[in-house]
């Protein structure tokens, strides 16, 4: 299906420089000419994000054969030093860049623009065997998982009552995760503010090993990583009290993240394009491509599209901020 | 029972414990060995070893990794080996045995036990910013070159101290002088232990993600490197990228990259022993 689209893209962009060759002209969108453009569009940043990129990178190559993009995976943070020292031309992030690295950029003299690529949602899971678990309020997450909780939160019936009088074990990822800090914020209410007394791992597999092997076990972790692990795991309704986005409980997938009623556990993934780089013609046909085809391949490799308006809406930020940067 | 009879029970007894501390580290071995190899054997073909990075487990291929690996091994030996092995000879040959000397052994000695994060930091602001050379090739295998430069200075001045102070004597007493010493005998009576140091050092580099990951060596790269300056990725940051994929399929990628892997330090390790060996019947003394 996906193969088909794309091929009928290539096909188009094909017939596209075709026709741009022998007119000498034409108003589309690439007029840069696809399959002619040459140079390198170096990428780093988030392992969160990389997936997506990679797949649009993969798919970019039989756009733009003579195109060099290059991904890394330093992290969002790393990505983001990077960034705004001008080393590299697109961050991946996992979150909003912070207004240190903001200072940074714009002492170096770098202006660059903000495009959410896609969703991610964080999913609250237990053991399958676990049945006392329906639901859970954020309140009821923020008294498991704030420092506070540290030592005097260890029992099942701590939280509710009539759940069982039995040990309560936490799983989550590591503190230098992009992961951690949006859920701490959005649970806590202070990013980077949680207990420390939990079993924490960089690598998600491990916390899905932990959970689905621990049948008094709670954890988090994105939902690509529940959605392939489904038979072994068992996700948590959240409900975040507020019946204005969709009334009480609500599981996370790709409808109730798309649609925003999966508060307020998802959260978007974004790359950050450096103006000076806008000024090549691979690097603004890199990013129409990537923003026409993220939401096919960010569900392909396990996230959840933005809705098509807000693609749309991407697409003309970026127009006018290369536009503005071009003067 | 009599004394020695005690004694020879304690014999038996620390035969026995001798015996099962060989066999954990060997199970353990073995069951990894099983376990990566079952997981992973029947994904490697023609085409992983041949197909650029994919987002589909199942196109996805190891050629920009491999290539890469091979490169910093070959950039990292050509750096290493004369920087090391000089290095060595100096210090055992040429060097007084005073304080500074003293200091210099202690610290080389030190510096083999730097955890490797530690030398990717350090290259990354001496390689990649200082001497502007980016996340390249070059700058990688500089930095891995610092990694194992105290293994392998290490190694060649245990080699040439096992070199029988008489050979020396007897070059001087024909009127050789000292770096004909070396050169002529010290150096081809001791390249077997060398050899065997730099490939065991080697094969330590091979399998480092960690400070290439600092350096900037990438995950996604298109195309292999046909220069020294290109960007690179390697087997290891290929593996680590895979193994934290959700889809169950990246693992057996991991498992079959593990494997190619294994193969590239196994053998190395055997050319280390079959020179080692060669070496030996040569030396004549």
């Amino acid at each position: 299906m996906l193969n088909l689209k794309l091929n009928n893209l290539n096909a188009a962009m094909l017939l596209g420089a075709t026709m741009l060759f022998s007119a000498c002209g034409g108003n589309s969108e690439n007029a840069e000419g696809g399959s002619s453009l040459s140079g390198s569009i170096q990428i780093d940043g988030s392992s969160t994000v990389y997936p997506i990129t990679e797949a649009v990178a993969e798919e970019f190559r039989a756009e733009a054969p003579d195109v060099k993009v290059t991904v890394g995976v330093s992290g969002t943070g790393g990505g983001m030093k990077k960034f705004t020292r001008g080393d590299i031309d697109i961050v991946d992030a996992s979150r909003q860049m912070k207004p240190s690295e903001d200072s940074l950029a714009q002492a170096n003299g770098i202006t660059y623009v903000e495009l959410s690529v896609a969703y991610d949602g964080l999913t609250v899971v237990v053991h399958p065997e676990n049945d006392w678990v329906k639901d859970i309020t954020v309140a009821e997450l923020k008294k498991i998982w704030e420092p506070a909780a540290q030592g005097t939160i260890k029992k099942w019936n701590q939280i509710r009552p009539e759940w069982p009088d039995k040990e309560l074990h936490l799983y989550g990822p590591g503190v230098e995760s992009g992961t951690y800090d949006y859920f701490t914020e959005a649970v806590v209410g202070e990013s980077h503010s949680s207990r420390g007394d939990y079993t924490a791992s960089e690598d998600d597999n491990v916390l899905v090993q932990g959970v689905s092997t621990d049948p008094y076990a709670l954890g988090f972790f994105g939902f690509a990583y529940f959605e392939e692990n489904q038979s072994k795991l068992k996700a948590v309704p959240v409900d975040d009290m507020d019946d204005s986005n969709g009334k009480g409980a609500i599981l996370p997938s790709l409808e109730t993240v798309k649609d925003g009623s999966y508060a307020p556990l998802s959260r978007p993934l974004y790359i950050y394009v450096n103006s000076k780089a806008t000024a090549r013609p691979e690097v603004i046909t890199f990013i129409n491509f990537y923003l026409d085809n993220a939401g096919e391949l960010s569900q392909e490799v396990g996230y959840i599209p933005l809705p098509d308006e807000l693609y749309k809406e991407q697409k003309q930020k970026f127009e006018q901020f290369a536009k503005g940067a071009q003067k | 029972m009599t004394n020695s009879d005690i004694n020879r029970l304690k014999d038996k007894a620390f035969q026995v414990f001798g015996i099962f501390c060989t066999f954990i580290g060997l199970v353990v071995l073995a069951v990894f060995l099983f376990d990566i190899i079952a997981e992973g054997i029947a994904r490697i073909d023609w085409d992983f070893l041949t197909s650029l990075p994919s987002r589909r487990a199942s196109r996805a291929g190891i050629l920009t990794a491999w290539v890469g690996t091979l490169w910093i091994l070959v950039l990292t030996t050509i750096i290493a080996f004369p920087l090391g092995v000089a290095a060595g000879v100096y210090l055992e040959e040429y060097g007084k045995k005073n304080k500074m000397a003293n200091f210099l052994e202690i610290n080389i000695a030190n510096l083999a036990g730097v955890p490797s994060i530690i030398y990717g930091l350090l290259g990354l602001e001496v390689f990649v910013r200082q001497m502007r050379l980016g996340g390249s090739l070059l700058a990688g295998a500089l930095t891995l070159s610092l990694l194992i430069l105290p293994i392998i200075i290490v190694t060649t001045r245990e080699a040439i101290k096992a070199v029988p102070r008489s050979i020396r004597d007897g070059s001087y007493a024909l009127g050789a002088s000292k770096w004909q010493t070396v050169w002529n005998q010290v150096l081809p009576a001791s390249f077997g232990g060398i050899l065997t140091g730099i490939i065991l050092a080697l094969s330590r580099a091979v399998g480092e993600a960690a400070p290439l990951i600092v350096i900037g060596a990438l995950a996604y790269v298109p195309f292999t490197p046909s220069t020294p300056m290109d960007e690179f990725t390697v087997l290891p940051i290929q593996i680590f990228n895979w193994t934290s994929r959700p889809q169950e399929a990246f693992l057996t990628n991991a498992a079959a990259a593990i494997i190619i892997l294994l193969i590239i330090t196994f053998l190395l390790n055997g050319i280390a022993v079959y020179l080692r060996n060669k070496q030996q019947k040569k030396v004549k003394w």
